[in-house]
């Protein structure tokens, strides 16, 4: 197990300095750091003095590492345009944006997760039918429609949720939270419906796929030969060995939500990091971008070594292995 | 004569296809005693399991039990719903199947399996149905039941296995079980054992088997009357005994005459030319005619329904008005 650790937190490694590189390469080279901070005023003196600052007269290597090493300290040095440090920046937006996703995630697998179960074992039954048409259309339809419908449907014509915002923030040290009051709980509903509906679907399909997979296997005859209630082999004999790709999709997932979100995030106007990202992108706020990439990265990485070893916890055979 | 615990009537099973409906069982009748062990042999696709999975109400959709009946202690068990079903498998009738690698679920410890399985029919709480599980566990002899208990079914060998499936099968006492190969899948060298131990957990608790085999010396050993299948239909029932020393069916000669030691099985001794028919391409008449050494006109015509002979049961021309008449 433990050089299963260390193998693969060795690889989520190499995968970081990887990312951390194009990053310091757009940061590097993509436009005049020194052009963009300055006035067109500025004096030649003041240019060559910013440039020393910053490093940007020593060695390609040297400063690749000097980016690495402030990277891991949380240092992506200031946004060009409020002059205000990028990770505190950063910081303020990645809470809203969390939640968001979180909160997307837990509604896709817990509407996902029974709908896979009930149209696998419903199979040819018309619910099944038409589930299974709604998640075309849900897979089809890109997630800015779906926000815009449900801004019409929610916000305008019943008015009974809020539209853009994220209502009243509960500040607990660093972290800014929404759930802890009832606008922010509000505010979360429509984007987070937005942003899983196409999860909803996905998890549906992958639930339903492998549970009729499962359902045809020996055991699951033999469970059922042996009188067990019909909702106790779906439920615990057949679903338990659906979980695996489950898991793992999601942990996947939980990326790409984070990059979707930028879309939900602008339709809902949505104060997150997606937000954040979109408006550097206007101002071509170079460190800013550098530091979103890199997290969005990071977050990745992390969440797909959390997810092999989470493999190793749910499936007590690739425990064994491991431990050999 | 005691009321059988099982009692097929008739039993027709078919699967709906595109092509046509195929009949993979037609016309069976069978009787099992209480406590008795029932052989039921033939060539592979002969309609064995089909019976035992038609009994046990799981046949695979669109495979379907299209006439005939099926009775429990002399109750109907063939029209009763899933909920009805629930409460006859495994506290009525158990199963064991072929493969012990494929039957256990990989991601429940055997102890969640048999204890889930004990409470479901039982209605205990947790604790006794543990410890339920633990003497049931004994009884099939897995060594150190306590500590094995907590483990899966990836930590047991082939044999251990299968030793756990038949705990399973039996930890609600039921009246019969049906053992579809019960050793087919293991070491050659641990089928006896397995065998021997099913024969004597039944006889202990006074369990009636339909014992599914290609093992003709298995069924010798261990069966008290068994069945021969052809092509879905019954060729013969009878006496171990009897049907070994005395076979009546040109089919079952076939398979008998064919045994240097009885231990062998059906498959590798058939030394009757040709193979079963397919399910579609049944010939009329008796299905085994084309094959059978002593087939006359008739046989090609009319198809023979099992005739009460001697202290069995024969479908076959011969013991009812020879092979020419009709
Ligand atoms: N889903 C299905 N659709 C159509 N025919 C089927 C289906 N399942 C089984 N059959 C047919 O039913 C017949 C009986 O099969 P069954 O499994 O009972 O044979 P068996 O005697 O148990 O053979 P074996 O010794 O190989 O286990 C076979 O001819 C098989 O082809
Ligand atoms: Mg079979």
């Amino acid at each position: 197990m433990l050089a299963f650790l260390v193998k693969r937190t060795a690889n989520a490694a190499l995968v970081m300095l990887t990312v951390a590189f194009m990053a310091f390469m757009i940061f590097r080279f993509v436009g005049d750091p020194v052009e963009m901070m300055l006035n067109e005023q500025a004096t030649q003196a003041e240019r060559a003095e910013l440039r020393e600052r910053l490093g940007l007269n020593d060695g390609f290597a040297m400063q690749f590492v000097r980016f690495v090493t402030n990277a891991l300290q949380g240092d992506f040095g200031i946004s060009y345009r409020n002059q205000q440090d990028v990770m505190k920046l950063i910081g303020e937006r990645f809470p809203a944006t969390f939640e968001l996703v979180i909160v997307a995630t837990i509604l896709s697998l817990v509407v996902g997760i029974p709908l896979g179960v009930i149209t696998a074992i419903h199979r040819d039954s018309w619910l099944s039918d038409t589930l299974q048409m709604t998640s075309i259309v849900g897979v089809s339809l890109p997630s800015f429609v779906v926000g815009i419908v449900l801004i019409l449907i929610f916000s305008i014509t019943l008015g009974v949720l809020p539209a853009f915002g994220r209502g009243d923030v509960v500040q607990l040290g660093w972290w800014s939270t929404g759930v802890l009051t009832p606008s922010g709980r509000a505010a979360l509903v429509l984007p987070a419906i937005s942003l899983s509906l196409f999860q909803i679907t996905l998890v549906m399909r992958l639930v339903r796929a492998e549970m009729l997979e499962v359902l045809r296997t020996d055991f699951i005859k033999f469970a059922r030969a042996r009188g067990l209630p019909a909702r106790l082999v779906n439920f615990r004999h057949a679903l338990r060995n659906c979980l695996m790709p489950v898991i793992t999709m999601t942990g996947m997932q939980i990326g790409n939500l984070i990059a979707f979100a930028l879309i939900t995030e602008t339709v809902f106007q949505w104060p997150g990091m997606g937000m954040l990202f979109i408006q550097a992108v206007t101002f071509v706020d170079i460190p800013v971008m550098a530091a979103y990439l890199v997290l969005v990265s990071f977050i990745f990485v992390a969440i797909n070594t959390v997810v092999d070893i989470t493999y190793a916890v749910v499936d007590p055979r690739l425990r064994e292995d491991a431990a050999r | 004569m005691t009321q059988p615990v099982l009692s097929v009537r008739d039993l027709r099973v078919e699967f709906p296809t595109r092509s046509g409906t195929l009949v993979a069982v037609d016309g069976v009748s069978l009787d099992i005693a209480p406590g008795e062990i029932l052989g039921v042999v033939g060539e592979s696709g002969a309609g064995k399991s089909m019976t035992g999975m038609a009994v046990l109400g799981l046949l695979e959709p669109p495979g379907r039990i299209a006439a005939g009946e099926v009775r429990l202690a002399g109750a109907r068990i063939d029209n009763l719903d899933e909920r009805g079903l629930e409460r006859v498998r495994g506290r009525e009738i158990g199963a064991i199947f072929q493969d012990p690698l494929t039957s256990l679920n990989p991601v429940l410890s055997i102890g969640d399996q048999l204890v889930e399985t004990i409470r479901v029919h039982t209605r205990c709480d947790r604790r006794t149905a543990r410890e339920q599980a633990v003497a049931a566990l004994t009884a099939v002899g897995i060594p150190a039941p306590t500590t094995r208990i907590d483990h899966f079914p990836h930590q047991f060998s082939g044999g251990m296995r299968q030793r756990v499936v038949i705990a399973l099968a039996l930890c609600a006492n039921p009246k019969l079980v049906i053992a579809d190969e019960p050793t087919t899948a293991l070491d050659v060298s641990i089928q006896a054992q397995i065998t021997a131990l099913l024969k004597r957990l039944c006889k202990e608790h006074g369990t009636a088997v339909m014992l599914i085999t290609h093992d003709m010396g298995v069924i010798a050993e261990t069966a008290d009357r068994v069945a021969v299948m052809y092509a879905g239909r019954l060729a013969e029932v009878g006496p171990v005994l009897d049907v070994i020393r005395e076979p009546r069916h040109p089919y079952t000669r076939g398979l008998m005459g064919s045994i240097p030691s009885l231990r062998s099985r059906v498959d590798e001794l058939v030394q009757i030319d040709g193979s079963m028919p397919r399910l579609d391409r049944m010939p009329p008449g008796c299905a085994f005619h084309p094959r059978c050494p002593d087939a006359g006109p008739r046989c090609a015509r009319e198809r023979p329904d099992p005739h009460p002979v001697g202290t069995g049961a024969v479908a076959c021309w011969l013991e009812q008005g020879g092979v020419n008449g009709g």
